[in-house]
């Protein structure tokens, strides 16, 4: 399954990170051969094994839905890159 | 002596005496650390105004007749991508440099009510991605045995602490080795605990499904008592096991006879360093000299372990790490023009190399089209890896194994190359993906670094598949023991450590004289080593040669000494670990 540079391109947007053309170069090549090390997996017949997703059987934690008071709000905001009021500030959305 | 010198055990039992204030112990830490760490880098923090706070309020409830808990006074180092109240935490990375943490973890307020004093917080790879420090955005911390070679990782910056004495406890995260590692290379007890066993609540996630958090301590007594004040249950975080905790502490100080520990054959491989080899299979004699009953057991899917952890481990990273998105907290571009290149060029101007690599490893592997042939072949491969300890714990007890093939590198010289990093967990991820606990405990030296042996007890009983680290009292096993490592107050081979001019008790600095064997009549065998424990001879024969005082202090000193060391094994730490049992 070899990567080419369209899919580490896409990944990245997928990932939401902005790669410059080197570092799209770089990966391309450190992410084949990690993926060429992963073959290994098929090696093995897991046609009848479920998967493990958690050692320990978990299934729903249920619990009382009761309010706690958490973080006051300007705590909260206090590690915002950009605030105003009491909201954090990014760029519009909609035009 | 120093109060650098004395147990974390002893300094509560100090400072609750009244012997010491919880002030003088913090001082002195802080002054040590902040001198040491200059050549150290283990820390990317102190907080010596919240430390002198905490510990003058200990001190306070010791004056009032109160009882400031287990922990009175004692200096803890926390890894850096845990949140302590008013502290950065920053993951040692630039996406979270400057975020100050407004919550504590639930380990940290557990341990503030335990009477702990946090010095600071240590430092790792970005994200707790990586095998040696490198990763810091930051800097790369450096072994106190030898500064020109990492520490290993990625709570590289807590096993430092401990190793090198700035603080007698530590607190890291373990996802694929990242305590184990990094204790064996710098020759202290690093201690995994099984999965759900500690609240990851204010951990920064890294693989939701690996993630734990443990204790680095210079002996296992120690790292019991800080098990015992973090361990349990906590609605905080759904994955936390609410099952009973037991005493670590009490089940210490068993006897080794009749315990059956179990070396899988495909953890001595070809590769592995032959020092590393000989001092574990040394320390694993010594271990039967005691009465264990050591055989080989075979865990046939070993070798695709690391290949189902870089499946498991990017995957869920790409998920946990999707939050850092420059809107609430975090680096936020100042380059976006919109919404989409402010997610794109802050994460891209926020997250190292690594940490983008793992990103897009994970996002891939998750990607359409894709995750059936790797995440989920991961998975159900995970599940072969589970059922193989499954087997293993119907014949034996604990499984021994090295912790990495081998001991302490030279920075820069596997930082090129992601996938040779990523073969120096390839001996503690298995213990990731099968939940099972695992702790890595010296056994000597190679030729200038330390290197462990870790044992693996079988906590997860077949009955109670996760009930704790001693579900079986009298088999689980904690190898290393309060008769190993530490003992009770732990202060009695160091003292004739320093007697010694030898400071750091480090990788030898375990504690054969102060719980010798026999309280439990399991040393009926009558070893000539007992009363050499008690001397301290048994120390010598693997601490003298490195001589090491602090081992930053005492480098130029010991250097020569280095080349002729090698700890040869003489299985000398283990003869004091025998007759441990079961902080598991």
């Amino acid at each position: 399954m070899s990567l080419t540079e369209k899919d580490v391109t896409y990944v990245a947007r997928l990932a939401r990170l902005a790669l410059t053309e080197a570092e799209r170069f770089k990966y391309l090549g450190q992410l084949e051969r990690i993926l060429d090390h992963i073959k290994i997996l098929s090696k093995y017949d897991t046609q009848n094994i479920p998967a493990t997703t958690h050692v320990i059987p978990l299934s729903n934690v249920w619990r009382e839905d009761v309010a706690v008071p958490f973080l006051d709000t300007p705590s909260i905001l206090a590690n915002a890159p950009d605030r105003e009021e009491v909201y954090f500030k990014v760029k519009k959305v909609i035009e | 002596m120093s109060l650098h010198d004395l147990s974390a055990s002893e300094i509560a039992r100090r400072v609750k005496a009244k012997e010491v204030t919880a002030r003088e112990v913090a001082v002195s830490f802080l002054e040590r650390a902040k001198r040491l760490d200059k050549s150290l880098k283990a820390f990317l923090s102190f907080s010596d105004d919240a430390a002198l706070r905490q510990a003058e309020a200990v001190d306070l409830f010791v004056s009032a007749g109160k009882d400031p808990g287990p922990l009175a006074g004692v200096p803890i180092a926390v890894k850096d991508n845990m949140c302590v109240t008013g502290t950065r935490t920053t993951c040692a990375s630039k996406i979270l440099e400057n975020f100050t943490a407004n919550y504590d973890a639930t380990v940290i307020a557990q341990l503030r009510s335990a009477g702990a004093v946090f010095l600071g917080k240590t430092n790792l790879d970005e994200f707790a991605m990586g095998s040696s420090t490198e990763n810091s955005a930051f800097f790369t911390t450096r072994n106190p045995w030898d500064l020109s070679r990492i520490p290993g990782g990625s709570s590289g910056g807590s096993a430092v602490a401990v190793a090198a004495r700035l603080a007698p406890l530590a607190l890291g995260s373990d996802t694929g080795g990242s305590i184990r590692q990094p204790a064996a290379l710098c020759g202290v007890v690093g201690l995994k605990p099984t999965y759900g066993r500690v609240s990851r609540f204010g951990l920064v996630a890294f693989a939701s499904s690996l993630d734990q958090i443990g204790p680095f301590a210079t002996n296992v007594s120690d790292a019991a008592l800080l098990l015992q004040s973090i361990a349990g249950h906590d609605p905080k975080d759904s994955t936390s096991a609410n099952i009973p905790v037991p005493n670590y502490s009490a089940a210490l100080g068993r006897g080794v006879k009749g315990l059956r520990i179990g070396l899988p054959k495909e953890y001595f491989i070809e590769g592995m360093d032959p020092q590393v080899e000989k001092s574990v299979r040394q320390a694993v004699a010594t271990l039967e000299s005691l009465g264990a009953i050591v055989s080989e057991v075979s865990l046939p899917h070993t070798d695709a372990g690391l290949s189902v952890y870089y499946v498991i481990a990017p995957s869920e990273a790409s998920a946990n790490l999707a939050r850092f998105d420059g809107v609430r907290y975090g680096h936020r571009s100042p380059r976006a023009e919109n919404l989409l290149q402010q997610y794109e060029f802050s994460r891209d101007e926020g997250f190292g190399p690594e940490v983008k690599r793992r990103i897009m490893l994970g996002t891939y592997a998750l990607s359409s089209g894709y995750y059936d042939a790797y995440y989920l072949k991961a998975q159900k491969v995970r599940t072969l890896i589970k059922r193989d300890f499954d087997r293993a714990f119907e014949s034996v007890d604990v499984i021994a194994t090295p912790t990495a093939p081998t001991a302490a590198f030279k920075a820069g010289e596997k930082s090129d190359d992601p996938l040779q990093m990523y073969l120096s967990d390839v001996f503690t991820i298995s213990c990731n993906l099968a939940g099972l606990p695992g702790i890595s405990l010296p056994c000597g030296f190679t030729s200038g670094s330390a290197k462990k042996l870790c044992l693996r007890p079988p906590t997860l009983s077949r009955k109670r598949p996760h009930g704790g680290e001693c579900p079986r009292p009298r088999r689980a096993f904690d190898p290393a023991g309060k008769g190993g490592f530490g003992g009770r107050g732990g202060d009695g081979t160091r003292r004739s450590l320093v007697d010694q001019g030898q400071e750091f008790a480090g990788p030898s600095g375990v504690d054969f004289s102060e719980r010798p064997f026999g309280e439990r009549g399991n040393d009926g065998d009558g070893r000539a080593p007992r009363s050499g424990r008690r001397n301290g001879v048994a120390v010598q024969n693997f601490g003298t040669p490195f001589g090491c005082g602090i081992p930053v202090d005492a480098r130029r000193k010991t250097r020569a000494e280095n080349g002729a060391l090698v700890s040869d094994g003489s299985g000398g730490p283990y003869r004091g670990m025998g007759p441990g049992r079961s902080i598991g």
